[in-house]
């Protein structure tokens, strides 16, 4: 079980001057059950890829595997796919559309061929593993807070009961409560469920606290992939990139330079503070 | 003299049922006080819900206080009259940059205030090169606002807010839907604005980061003014403001933690420069 | 697909057609489109060949860019011309079953085709080289003595302005909310023709709410820049003709006297 890429480049409008390359040469294997983290700035090609990832996006070049299998292949069915890669947009409220919570979240398991009752029953495991409480399951989705709305969201593609779960920047406009919490059911979900979860965020003090693995885009490239200790340790390349690595690891390296031998691999608070106690001899308590 | 001022300012949303009758009200703000001088950095925190995008909304009259009053250069936003001489006081920027780009083009677009005030055409024009200048969007003039960056939208929203010729600018979370670098690019032109021209500036945003150079900061929350004072003041309080669910960046909160952990720091670190030196000198 | 509609889309370009008087490019669009259904001979759509020949060219917008904007009406073209194809009695050509092809049937099938594609091209010129608010600005003066009966000309042009900025943005969500919803499973291309429309529902109710929320800020915002309506308004680009509007106008209308000239004599 895993999705694989092997050389996909897509180029929009090709053979015209409006000629792009939007991925380019990109070959990635992510195994079953990992947590990776997709960063790049704006235009990078983060979104193209990860729409490579569902087959929403057909290579120019290239090949995408999910269980090994070629999903551009004659006879693939795409809708099969799907229901195994969900993909949860930006905004994904934006899509909410039936009249209470409960039948937008059974949209997609009917969409899979599921009876009424067995989709019933997935949609509400999915909104309690959001964390929306019963009462607002018949309620209308437009009444709801923004982050309940996106939660919502998340739900409908969760009753699908996908391998991988693939998020884009699932928590986008929302203030610090409402994103601890959704980015928390998700790496419960991931432990939990054993899905594979794809996020794709701007907040590097996000994907360092609860990625295992990083790719970095990069004007449609792969730049790096590893995991977040390798990839912040290069900084600097990151910044040339439009990116940054998270504030804690800016402030290591400014305390090693100032001769505090501090771990500049420290990327979370809780790494930071045991680090420099230790540094300063305090030892952990 | 005070720039905005609120004594006792309370909202009450009102929900209206089938025959249009005010069926129950919700109080969304509460017992606010304020005095915001001119040229001053103000910023107001909180999470969605408490309170501050209506507050912020009295500032520009498009909501009038169900009780108490506020004054946008002592202009008593109560008195009807004198609307749209508020609104060209204290221009407004808002959190979605598509929606509130009225223009196809994006020197029209900044036009469009002065257009409506009735300022003469060569004024107008002088007013649309001046803003477009001081936000960095000269080069752009041209172009549709559809192929900008959501950073350059709204650089582009508030070249057509200080096309107004304001006093104060009151932005309701601008950053929200950014990127890092449009959020850095937005903040840029606004500090600048601050600066060069002595805007009164009154961001309203739940990051904390952007914060750190306000002059003063206040901290809302269901729909009081919780926290009020420097963002060092605020900022030394980190039990505080994480009981408010609010983000405190991680450098406060690593100092905050060493020094839970006995390290003799100072309250309220802020940078990582003010970190290093207390740690290493 | 629905992208390529290149009415309604302007492409910036510094030409002596994108810097003529948006009233000059309306009346003289119309005054094209008047052409077309005047002309009527091999002569005539000569001459409206080399006229909307060289208003491209001048235009400085590429011919390929136009030619895509004619892709979707490819449907109806294709339809139109068919019917005038079959339809029109006359001498037999080339007849197969009930399908008879006439020499008449070709002739008009072709000056109909060749009037569509003209028509197309040429509002399609007008609308890529004029920006959607001068477009407007453009109709409201032009429409300005209506105001006197009462006609709301400045609101009317305001909501056509904004329309025309919303449409690209809408068009954009409409590809959103799809993709979201095929991720979902969602299926927009198989069934009959009631199965599509239900199916449609998950895309048009999301695009419907999303327009009322941009409306709503649209509004405010609005408000908040002191906008109060069309009284006491002033403008930053006023509509002034300058000398090159009256030579356009004076080269349109010669046009237009050729072609009646030549539809009364050849």
């Amino acid at each position: 079980m895993s999705l694989k890429l092997e050389h996909v480049t897509y180029t929009y409008n090709p053979g015209t001057a409006y000629e792009t390359h939007a991925l380019k040469d990109v070959s990635l294997e992510i195994p079953q059950g990992q947590f990776v983290g997709v960063i790049g700035h704006t235009g990078s090609g983060k979104s193209t890829l990860i729409q490579h990832f569902n087959g929403l996006m057909r290579p120019t070049s290239g090949t995408v595997y999910y269980n090994d299998e070629d999903i551009w292949q004659e006879g693939y069915s795409l809708k099969r796919l799907r229901s195994h890669v969900g993909l949860v947009f930006q905004y994904p409220e934006h899509q909410l559309f039936e009249a209470d919570v409960l039948s937008d979240v059974c949209f997609g398991p009917k969409n899979q061929g599921l009876s009424q009752e067995e989709a019933q029953e997935r949609a509400e495991t999915a909104l309690l593993q959001v964390g929306l409480k019963e009462k607002y399951f018949s309620s209308s989705p437009f009444e709801l807070s923004g982050g309940q709305k996106r939660r919502v969201a998340i739900a409908g593609v969760l009753a699908m009961e996908p391998d991988v779960l693939i998020l884009d920047e699932p928590t986008a406009g929302l203030d610090p409560k409402g994103r601890d919490e959704i980015l928390d059911q998700i790496a419960y979900l991931h432990q939990e469920r054993k899905i594979s979860v794809i996020l794709v965020s701007h907040s590097m003090e996000d994907i360092a606290r609860y990625v295992e693995r990083i790719l970095v885009m990069n004007q449609g490239k792969k730049a790096f992939d590893g995991t977040p200790k390798e990839v912040f340790a290069h900084y600097k390349e990151l910044e040339t990139m439009g990116l940054a690595a998270p504030q804690i690891t800016y402030i290591m390296h400014a305390l090693r330079e100032n001769g505090l031998a501090a771990d500049t691999s420290a990327i979370t608070v809780e790494e930071a503070r045991n680090s420099i106690l230790k540094a300063l001899g305090r030892g952990e308590k | 003299m005070e720039i905005i001022k609120a004594r006792n300012l309370k909202y009450d949303y009102l929900k209206y049922d089938d025959n249009g009758q005010a069926s129950e009200s919700y109080t969304a703000v509460e017992e606010i006080n304020l005095d915001i001088r001119p040229g001053q950095f103000i910023s107001i925190l909180g999470h969605n819900g408490s309170g501050k995008s209506t507050l912020a909304k009295h500032m520009n009259a498009l909501l009038i206080p169900t009780e108490g009053t506020i004054w946008v250069d002592e202009m008593d936003t109560a008195m009807e009259p004198e609307l749209w001489k508020i609104r060209q006081k204290a221009g407004m920027v808002f959190q979605n940059p598509d929606n509130q780009i009225i223009g196809t083009v994006v020197e029209e677009d900044v036009g469009f205030g002065p257009e409506n005030l009735g300022i003469p055409t060569e004024g107008i024009w002088s007013r649309v090169n001046k803003s477009l200048e001081a936000v960095g969007m000269t080069p752009f003039r041209h172009r549709s606002p559809n192929k900008l960056s959501g950073g350059q939208k709204q650089r582009v929203a508030i070249a057509g807010v200080m096309a107004m010729q304001p006093k104060c600018i009151i932005m309701d979370e601008p950053t929200a839907m950014l990127d890092p670098n449009g959020r850095k690019e937005v903040l840029e032109a606004v500090h600048e604005l601050n600066r060069k021209e002595g805007i009164t500036v009154i961001l309203i945003t739940h990051y904390m980061e952007e914060v750190i150079n306000s002059d003063r900061v206040f901290v809302m929350d269901q729909g009081h003014i919780v926290m009020q004072g420097t963002p060092r003041e605020i900022f030394s309080r980190v039990e505080e403001l994480k009981a408010y669910r609010l983000d405190v960046p991680q450098v406060t909160l690593l100092a905050y933690e060493l020094k839970k952990a006995g390290i003799p720091l100072p309250d309220g670190i802020l940078t990582t420069k003010e970190l290093v030196d207390a740690l290493c000198h | 697909m629905i992208r390529d509609i290149t009415i309604g889309q302007y492409y910036p370009a510094d030409s002596s057609l994108h810097r003529l008087d948006p009233r000059v490019k309306f009346i003289g669009t119309f005054l094209f489109l008047i052409s077309l259904f005047v002309a009527n001979s091999f002569w005539g759509y000569l001459l409206a060949t080399g006229f909307l020949g060289g208003i491209i060219f001048l235009s400085k917008v590429p011919v390929k860019f136009m030619v895509k904007g004619l892709k979707p009406l490819f449907i109806i073209l294709l339809i139109t011309v068919l019917f005038n194809l079959f339809l029109i009695p006359g001498k037999e050509l080339w007849s197969l079953g009930f399908l008879t092809i006439t020499v008449e049937g070709v002739q008009q099938a072709v000056k109909i085709g060749i009037r569509l594609i003209y028509l197309v091209m040429g509002s399609s010129v007008m609308t890529l080289t004029t920006t959607p608010n001068q477009l407007t600005d453009g109709l409201e003066r032009i429409l300005r003595p209506l105001n006197k009966i009462k006609v709301p000309v400045h609101e009317i042009s305001m909501m056509m302005s904004i329309a025309l900025r919303f449409i690209p943005i809408l068009m954009e969500e409409t590809d959103k909310i799809m993709k979201a919803q095929i991720a979902r499973g969602a299926d927009f291309e198989s069934g009959n023709l009631i199965k599509k429309a239900k199916n449609m529902i998950p895309l048009l109710v999301p695009l419907f709410i999303s327009a009322f929320r941009r409306a709503d800020d649209l509004a405010m915002a609005m408000e908040a820049r002191c906008y109060h309506g069309g009284d006491h308004r002033t403008q930053m680009k006023p509509l002034i003709y300058e000398r090159k509007d009256y030579v356009a106008y004076g080269i349109v209308f010669i046009y237009l006297a050729a072609d009646i000239l030549i539809r009364i004599f050849l």
